[in-house]
């Protein structure tokens, strides 16, 4: 009843063609916006902003990025963490090595190498393909981990391969208290989310998506392989650069190597995967799922074991933690094989006849 | 059916949200100073992350049995890290919330992030015989407290021990030793210090890192086999260390000419090695396995025999079990210090706690009295010096037992301070910190 | 010279040890198109049933017979694996049939977690040893011909050549056994094979089982190498190169492929390591399999992969 897009009629292509067609859906996206802008900032505590929202913001940043190379391009990558490293490692040393450099430019700066040493390792895509492709990924995963732990200049010379940064500034707005943390983390996630879903409805979307169906008769009809396939791994990796300049800078601060290690890449394709391949709004509930399930299951098995008066080991959570959370991941995958994002679409569906089904 | 499970899902999870939270809010009470335990008791460190965690909370206990601090009870809450930097920062702003009196994350990793929050969030951070090096410089590092010993202590020290038993420093002339690292900040830490005396004696230094987690090593150690380094000093931690004995073994290279940092000295690295790594060295951070020192009776009476005990009682005394024990130790007088001056009996702050552990003189009676005697020795630390001791014993693998010698090395204070001053300077510089002067250190 | 001959050995033992794992993932993959992640959390788990058993049977029969607790604990890890095998064919695979690879390569990585978490909550996370009577002690050989001699490990050597007869077995089991023809046709076709009366269901259990006890084999002789500790599910990481070298589907490939990566990367840790600063040898493997790819892109041995529109 609520949810009817009966009376909805477009009378101009512009008004065909924007993002969100449906009146309801449109406000719902500017709700959930404006909640995130000034609800969220009122009601959360420093915990929910440090532990819980700001990893959410920058993660789903990293699993959209992501989303953009597997989902829309078809192309499974293992090595996402890697590209994080680079954003944060090239982020930095544009932070601390050009004078006055501004937060925002260092940061986008990162996200442009990666996407540069993106390109260099997509370049295996154009002759491999599938599962020989994502492990082929890993390549640039264990490459990367060794040049920031071996080659000194990335680190600054720090004696112990370990870099911080601090004094986060833009234009004279020092960024240091959770809730500005989480704003300046929100502002970037907004504006790169709408720049994804932008880029999926245009050119270079429908050419990924081509070569994701079927990437000989995509050639076959005039796209060009080389041409597609590399964009998906730039922009791709610019996102997931830029999410690593921010989980580093904004989020850590201080970091190693082993932040970005192969454990990250794999939790983005998680993301990814159990959020729903090719779908915007699925990165970010794969990113919400993968980051909150662990923090939740460890706060709440001690919890259930309190209330039912059994003390549970440390030892014992964490391992049923992680069978908990595998014994979901193998649940969803079955439950719905294309993800979370799914069965919001479905639930859109019911929710469009409710409540007179028939 | 699909949309029923997820309702359900989202039912349970929503459940199970508000019982957490509710229960969360009910442990934060007063007049209980609360300690939270970063541990790490599964993943690839588990085996010796195990006996330094319950070495830890059975120390807490020990505390509560004889009465709590002043009558100040202590309360305590793990969180599993599984030595994760992001994991870790999680559990750090999770137990932060409680009032955490101060923070053990036993990580390097993790210790260098802690350490940019730290000073906002005004909690000490403690870092006994790992962390910085930098960080014994307490006009800089006003909240990290690497007590016992830092990684440069630990290479001088491990330089002066292949020093005497060449025969003096001047005989390390031409000599060549390697240094087997687990690649990552821990590993690297010691490099500076020993590059340093390297300058200074005239040996040659050969590094050899070591990938996480430290399973593959045959590459190292036929590179060992090749250039023939009169001593191996092994730099790991977890599995990397049993892992590096049994390549030694396989190569054939004595195991006499080994010498382990104290996170390479435990019973779990040589364990499963057994006799094949006897005559092994490692240092000890001044405590070996300690079986029959008296807070480890305490602690078998007054903990164990109640069936309070967190692991096996067997572990009771072992080397990380008591460097657990020690840390707990370590926190726990800086609380009391702390309340001689802000009050008896009080539940102390962050802040407060801080000044206690800087304002820490442990002596020889008073560690007697606590039943440590023969387990170390005392430690003071002031407003510039954050570090307190920098004594260390070696102790060797008799192929059953850790054996500690009698002989105490202390670091070359003169050339570490040197270097300490000038990382700390830098950091500071970078980080826009002014340095405390002795004026403000007596605030 | 002698130096060269002993990486070179060094190097092809490693490598071995590599198919070992690899065998595993091939097995599964070319009988189910599965690429099966799970493959180092199965060594984990056999490795600790395998070490666990063997200590409790070991005390149970009061410490007299090693090598009997040691047959007791190989069947009971067996049995364990029989029961993984199961397991995962009734509740994951069964129910995903017919979806694409990256949902199935997912579902073993949530396998993965369920693995550690189950295998570190029933035997516990120390590190335990697996005592099957390996010799530690290097012998030299060839000391006349060479400076100092060839060193070669007894232990690497056994390890070797138990990888050789294993992978003889399997080839065997595969080319004459009447389970292994229907194995070998569920590979080339699932529906045909259904359609002529093979089922399904058990033939993946058996897959599973067989490579659970490759699985084994390999978690005893990485195990009484290393100890069985968490971190031997990362050997998983080390075999992917050769998996991916050798081609998905071939059995001979895992095996070339692993001794390829093995020379490979241990020769370039140790003549080209010095000159970069070192720990180069596991992105080596990965480049090394990636220029290898760049040529086959099927890898060694694989099937070439025919595209229509």
């Amino acid at each position: 009843m609520l949810y009817r897009e009966n009376g909805q009629f477009k009378t101009t292509y512009a008004a065909d063609q924007q993002i969100f067609t449906i009146t309801q859906d449109k406000w719902f996206v500017i709700a959930v916006i404006a909640f995130a802008f000034i609800g969220v900032p009122m009601i959360a505590d420093e915990y929910m902003f440090r532990a819980i929202l700001i990893p959410f913001l920058i993660l789903a940043l990293a699993a959209l990025g992501v989303n953009l190379l597997v989902g829309y391009c078809g192309q499974i990558t293992l090595g996402a963490g890697a590209f994080m490293a680079v954003g944060a490692y090239a982020a930095y040393n544009f932070q601390i090595r050009i004078d006055g450099m501004p937060l925002i430019a260092a940061v986008l700066l990162g996200g442009l190498t990666s996407a540069g040493i993106g390109i260099i390792f997509g370049i295996p895509s154009l002759r491999v393909r599938g599962l020989y492709l994502a492990v082929a990924t890993l390549a640039a995963q264990f490459f990367c981990d060794w040049a920031f732990l071996r080659i000194q200049w990335f680190t600054n010379n720090s004696s112990s391969g370990s870099v911080s940064i601090s004094n986060l500034q833009v234009f004279g707005w020092t960024i240091d208290a959770p809730v500005e943390k989480y704003l300046f983390c929100l502002v970037f996630i907004v504006l790169f989310a709408l720049l994804a879903k932008n880029l999926t409805r245009a050119t270079m979307g429908r050419q990924w998506m081509a070569i994701r169906d079927m990437d000989v008769a995509a050639e076959v009809i005039g796209i060009r392989p080389m041409y597609a396939k590399l964009s998906a791994f730039a922009v791709s990796s610019f996102f997931v650069g830029v999410a690593g300049a921010l989980w580093g800078f904004v989020h850590l601060g201080s970091w190693e190597p082993a932040a970005f290690s192969v454990d990250r890449s794999f939790q983005l394709l998680f993301m990814v995967i159990i959020g729903g391949m090719g779908s915007i709004f699925g990165s970010f509930i794969g990113a919400a799922f993968i980051v909150i399930l662990p923090i939740f299951l460890n706060q709440f098995l001690p919890a259930l074991g309190s209330i039912v008066g059994v003390t549970i080991s440390t030892a014992a959570v964490s391992h049923a933690e992680l069978i908990i959370f595998g014994s979901l991941i193998v649940f969803f995958l079955i439950v719905e094989p294309h993800g979370l994002a799914r069965l919001w679409a479905i639930a859109k569906e019911k929710l469009r006849l409710w409540p007179f089904p028939h | 059916m699909k949309l029923r499970a997820l309702a359900l899902a989202a039912a349970i999870s929503a459940v199970g949200l508000t019982s957490a939270t509710v229960s969360t809010s009910a442990v934060a009470q007063a007049k209980e100073q609360f300690f939270p335990v970063l541990v790490y008791r599964t993943g690839a460190y588990a085996a010796n992350g195990n006996p330094w965690a319950n070495g830890y909370v059975d120390y807490l206990k020990l505390v509560n049995a004889k009465g709590g601090i002043n009558g100040v009870k202590l309360s305590f809450e793990e969180c599993e890290t599984a030595y994760a930097t992001d994991r870790g920062v999680e559990c750090y702003e999770r137990l932060k919330g409680k009032g955490a009196t101060v923070f053990q994350p036993l990580s390097t990793g993790v210790t260098f992030a802690l350490t940019e929050k730290a000073p906002v969030d005004k909690i000490p951070l403690i870092t006994a015989g790992y962390g910085r090096s930098e960080s014994q410089d307490g006009s800089v590092f006003t909240w990290n407290f690497p007590l016992l010993g830092t990684y440069w202590v630990g290479a001088d020290v491990a330089i002066q021990y292949i020093a005497k038993q060449a025969g003096g420093l001047d005989k390390l002339k031409g000599k060549k030793i390697a240094l087997v690292y687990h690649d990552s900040p821990f590993g690297k830490e010691p490099i500076p210090a020993l590059q340093e005396r390297a300058k200074m004696h005239g040996f040659e230094l050969q590094l050899l890192p070591v990938a996480h987690p430290g399973v593959e090593q045959k590459a190292t150690w036929l590179q060992i086999r090749q250039s023939k380094p009169d001593n191996v000093l092994l730099w790991g931690w977890g599995v990397m260390n049993s892992t590096a004995l049994k390549e030694a073994q396989a190569t054939g290279y004595p195991r006499e000419k080994m010498t382990g940092i104290w996170w390479a000295g435990a019973e779990p690295d040589v364990k499963d090695v057994g006799a094949g790594a006897k005559g092994y060295n490692a240092l000890a951070l001044q405590h070996s396995a300690e079986p029959n020192a008296k807070v480890v009776k305490d602690m078998l009476d007054m903990v164990h025999a109640k069936g309070q005990g967190t692991g096996p009682k067997e572990e009771v005394g072992s080397v990380l079990y008591m460097r657990g024990m020690l840390s707990a130790m370590l926190s726990v007088e800086g609380v009391r210090k702390a309340q001689e001056r802000y009050g008896k009996g009080k539940v102390m702050t962050g802040e407060q706690t801080r000044w206690g552990l800087e304002n820490l003189n442990l002596d020889q009676k008073t560690l007697d009295g606590m039943g440590f005697a023969g387990v170390m020795r005392p430690v003071q630390t002031s407003c510039l010096d954050h570090m307190g001791a920098s004594w260390v014993r070696i102790q060797t693998w008799d192929g059953a037992k850790w054996v500690p010698a009698n002989d105490w090395y202390q670091a070359d204070e003169k050339l570490l301070r040197g270097m300490v001053m000038n990382a700390s300077r830098k950091y500071a510089e970078e980080k826009k910190i002014t340095p405390r002067t002795p004026e403000q250190c007596k605030l | 010279m002698g130096f060269f001959i002993e990486t070179l050995i060094g190097g092809l033992m490693a490598g071995m040890l590599y198919s070992l794992v690899a065998l595993g993932f091939v097995l599964i993959f070319k009988s189910s198109g599965v690429f099966n992640f799970a493959q180092g959390a199965m060594v984990l788990f056999a490795a600790l049933a395998m070490a666990r058993f063997s200590e409790w049977a070991n005390a149970a029969l009061g410490g007299d017979s090693l090598l009997l607790a040691n047959v007791i604990a190989f069947f009971g890890a067996g049995l364990a694996m029989l029961f993984v095998a199961w397991a995962v064919e009734r509740f994951v695979l069964r129910k995903l049939v017919n979806q694409e690879g990256a949902t199935l390569l997912m579902a073993t990585l949530g396998i993965t977690y369920i693995l550690e978490g189950v295998g570190q909550t029933l035997f516990g996370s120390e590190i335990y040893n697996i005592d099957v009577g390996m010799p530690k002690e290097p012998v030299m050989m060839f000391e006349s011909m060479f400076e100092g001699g060839i060193l070669i490990n007894k232990e690497d050597f056994i390890a070797a050549l138990i990888a050789a007869i294993l992978v003889g077995l399997l080839t065997l089991f595969f080319q004459k056994t009447p389970v292994g023809r229907a194995l070998r046709a569920v590979a080339d076709d699932h529906q045909a094979a259904q359609s002529i009366g093979i089922p399904l269901n058990r033939i993946w259990v058996i897959v599973w089982l067989v490579a659970g006890i490759v699985a084994l084999v390999a978690g005893i002789i990485w195990g009484s190498k290393l100890g069985v500790q968490f971190s031997l599910t990362t050997v998983a990481l080390r075999a992917l190169p050769v998996v991916i070298l050798g081609g998905l589907t071939s059995v001979p490939g895992a095996i070339v492929g692993g001794l390829i990566i093995g020379v490979g990367e241990k020769l370039s840790e140790v003549y080209i390591g010095p000159m970069v600063g070192g720990g180069i040898e596991i992105w080596f493997a990965y480049v090394l399999a990636l220029v290898f790819l760049l040529f086959r892109p099927q890898g060694l041995f694989g099937e070439k992969i025919i595209n229509r529109v």
